[in-house]
């Protein structure tokens, strides 16, 4: 049957793209046109319509200050995420490995992950004060966990066939870990790490919502204080175009992680 | 032969019968097939991989329409409908994995109307008939893969069923076990008068537990030997030492080494 | 002991032990009491504040805003689901949407939706369900995905209605992965509802935090976080302990 497959596929893949296309385009119009529905019923009181953002959002770019606000956004979010990321690798590989630790962990981990964290805004702004620090733990409160979870996740689920593998060809723990556990893990790694960048940048944009006086969380939420209605939506579409192709690209380094290790 | 004829003599009979797929890519999956099984009688279909056995089954319960050809069971004409007293067995393991045993059995007489006390007879006859009243409690998550075929062994058998269907049950089972469970399912047969056609890839199964086997050739697959056995209708697993057996398998083997060497060509 | 009470007993001890550690670092002045007070005083504070019933609104208002949000969520989600996997056109659509949607911080919609819907329970119930409703929509589409074809072939041998294949044959199968997707949905709510009573509201727990916080209050603040810890806790552990008894019946032995 394959062979038939082979053979045919070409025009039924192109049929099919030229349709996923298509209904890409039709939504991509319904989003626009809803946004600008809504938009326009509100006389530009809660969102500003699809066009006049788009000019806004071009002056905008030309301004320092909006960079100014970016970058605080992008060093804070960086930090964190590189913290979550390696702290949330290590703790992944030590739970996983050691697998009564994991058992212990995983509960309270799992845990945290359900329970509001803005209740535990207050003790952090107590703790780190206003300022970078505070956003930068906010980012790692949200971005750690999931990356834990998720490398946990993955060592547990590795084939014991690797490790014993491993073992034979008398490896280090070291090398085991940078050779086999790893490389074997990455699909699920790159995954959490998608979730964690997303989660650490949430962290983030909250913690400027309401404890900063710089970064774009801060931009958006002045916005709305100010009644500038065409600079909160503008930041949340850069924000949001931003989260999409960061995300979309990390599923495709996934995707090919994934295709490799099958 | 006249119908009235052909329905009289036959339980179940297959007349022209082909199927396509319209793809892409286009394929000509089986037939054309004429076939006749006789009530009470015990038919194996044994053919390569890919051959098309599993549509064969398909086609012969009303799953899936011919798309030439006529479908007749007990002298009427399969209109794609499923019709009342055929019981399925598949190959995949169909146990219900959130009801225990019990309840998967009693689940075929969900919509049968009947009281609740001739429902809990049934079951546990079943139940008792197939060797699992020991676990009549269990989940399926908790038997093995051979007490899960005899789950739904035991679901079909307690519709009554006038026509078992088969597909490969045995499969996923050792040796030991498939010959076991062939004399469970001769007991079956012999027991409820019903009509069996199993569909097999092992050919010592086939030989020993039938009346007649059907060798399907590669796809599109086609009848091309029907072997009749000859045994008597008291028979089980120990019928491999009778001198006859050995030459029946190796019949079956001569005509379907061919076959199966195309098969492997086709790729899956 | 089994392994998985030991485990139970370690964990129990940890974080007996976290938060005794913390209670003798408040106390001895390790920790500076005016940026967290000891765990007993927080407890004593809930006790207190839940007592004198003056919290009694802020919880009828943020427990009704949760539940209604899980409601819709969980209602929707489902149907929406099962909608889309019908259809495989609207399925290739709705995938890519889905894999990206909690990639965005539905948070920064929240002024938004103030602006539209006014400052009330309407913004909050409607955060609620865009930050739970998809988690459910992507476990009913995985759940019905998985429904094993070969059952699905049994419904139509015992010429079962389409309205039993989906009561006795879909709904059970497709279950352990929808229950997941409910207890994503009760947490994602819950977050979500609070988090925005938390930044911009005038009731609710959240809002109640925020001025205690602001109100240079901590007795109340941290008596507050813990009410609201503890019912976030307990609410997903019962679910949590439900789906483990559930899976157990189908798991492995």
């Amino acid at each position: 049957m394959s062979d038939f497959v082979l053979e045919n596929a070409p025009p039924s893949r192109t049929s099919r793209g030229r349709v996923r296309a298509f209904d890409a385009a039709v939504l991509a119009l319904l989003i626009l046109a809803l946004w600008q529905a809504i938009g326009s019923w509100t006389q530009g009181v809660a969102v500003s319509p699809p066009l006049q953002t788009l000019v806004y959002l071009f002056g905008l770019l030309r301004t320092w200050m909006f960079w100014d606000h970016a970058a605080a956004t992008l060093t804070a979010f960086l930090v964190a995420f590189a913290l979550s990321a390696l702290i949330g690798l290590a703790l992944g590989l030590i739970f996983g490995i050691r697998r009564f630790a994991g058992e212990v962990a995983e509960p309270i981990l799992a845990g945290f992950y359900t329970i509001p964290k803005v209740t535990l805004y207050p003790v952090v702004l107590l703790v780190f004060g206003l300022g970078m620090s505070a956003k930068i733990a906010f980012g790692v409160m949200h971005g750690l966990v999931p990356m834990t979870l998720f490398t946990l996740g993955a060592v547990r689920n590795l084939p014991p066939v690797l490790i014993r593998t491993a073992k034979v060809l008398r490896l280090s723990p070291g090398r085991t870990m940078l050779w086999v556990l790893i490389p074997a893990c990455m699909p699920e790694i790159v995954n959490g790490l998608r979730i964690s960048f997303s989660l650490s940048l949430l962290g983030v944009l909250i913690g400027e919502m309401f404890s900063s006086q710089r970064g774009l969380g801060f931009l958006l939420v002045n916005g709305m204080a100010q009644n500038n209605v065409p600079l909160s939506t503008a930041v949340v579409t850069v924000i949001v175009g931003v989260s999409i192709a960061a995300n979309s690209l990390m599923l495709r380094l996934g995707g090919r992680a994934t295709r490799r290790s099958n | 032969m006249s119908a009235a004829a052909v329905s009289a003599q036959s339980h179940i009979a297959l007349g022209g019968v082909e199927r396509h797929y319209d793809g892409p890519p286009a394929i000509h999956a089986l037939g054309p097939i004429d076939l006749e099984i006789g009530r009470g009688e015990f038919f194996s279909v044994v053919g390569p991989s890919g051959c098309g056995k599993s549509t064969l089954l398909d086609v012969l319960c009303g799953l899936v329409r011919p798309t030439r050809g006529s479908v007749r069971f007990e002298g009427r004409e399969l209109h794609g409908e499923i019709p009342d007293g055929i019981g399925v067995v598949f190959q995949e393991d169909a146990s219900m994995p959130w009801l225990n045993v019990r309840q998967n059995v009693a689940f075929g007489l969900r919509t049968s109307g009947l009281q609740q006390k001739e429902v809990a007879e049934r079951v546990d006859h079943a139940v008792h008939f197939m060797g699992l009243a020991q676990f009549a409690g269990h989940y399926p998550a908790q038997l093995s893969g051979g007490m899960r075929q005899r789950v739904c062994i035991a679901r079909t058998l307690v519709l009554r069923p006038r026509l078992i269907l088969l597909d490969e049950p045995f499969g996923a089972l050792d040796q030991q076990t498939r010959l076991l469970m062939g004399d469970e399912l001769l007991r079956l047969w012999r027991e409820t008068g019903a009509t069996v056609l199993l569909i097999t890839h092992a050919l010592d199964e086939a030989a020993m537990l039938s009346d007649r086997v059907g060798v399907m050739s590669a796809r599109p697959g086609r009848f091309i030997d029907i072997m009749e056995t000859g045994w008597p209708r008291d028979r089980d697993s120990r019928i491999v030492s009778d001198p006859k057996f050995g030459g029946l398998t190796a019949r079956l083997w001569s005509s379907l080494r061919e076959e199966s060497l195309k098969s492997m060509g086709q790729a899956a | 002991m089994t392994r998985r009470r030991a485990a139970l007993f370690v964990r129990t001890a940890v974080l007996a032990g976290l938060v005794g550690l913390l209670e003798i670092c408040c106390r001895t002045g390790i920790i500076d009491p005016l940026t967290v007070i000891p765990p007993s005083d927080m407890f004593a504070s809930m006790i207190d504040h839940l007592r004198s019933g003056e919290l009694d609104e802020s919880i009828v208002n943020t427990f009704s805003t949760i539940l209604l949000a899980f409601v819709l969520a969980v209602g929707g989600g489902t149907l929406a689901g099962a909608l889309v996997h019908r259809s495989p056109r609207l399925r290739d659509v709705a995938d890519p949407l889905l894999a990206s949607y909690y990639s965005v911080p539905t948070f920064i919609f929240y002024p938004l939706l103030v602006a539209l819907l006014g400052l009330g329970k309407a913004p909050l119930v409607v955060l609620g369900v865009l930050s739970a409703a998809p988690a459910v929509m992507i476990s009913t589409l995985s759940g019905l995905d998985g429904v094993s074809p070969v059952l699905l072939k049994l419904a139509r041998v015992h010429r079962l209605s389409p309205a039993r294949t989906l009561w006795w044959i879909v709904l059970p199968a497709a279950l352990p992965r929808l229950f997941s997707g409910f207890k994503l949905a009760l947490s994602y709510a819950l977050i979500g509802v609070i988090a925005g009573e938390f930044i911009l509201s005038g009731t609710g727990l959240g809002y109640a935090i925020s001025f205690a916080y602001q109100s240079f209050d901590n007795r109340a603040m941290y008596g507050l976080m813990l009410f609201v810890l503890l019912v976030a806790v307990t609410a997903n552990g019962i679910l949590y302990v439900w789906e483990g008894w559930l899976a157990r019946r189908r798991s492995r032995g």
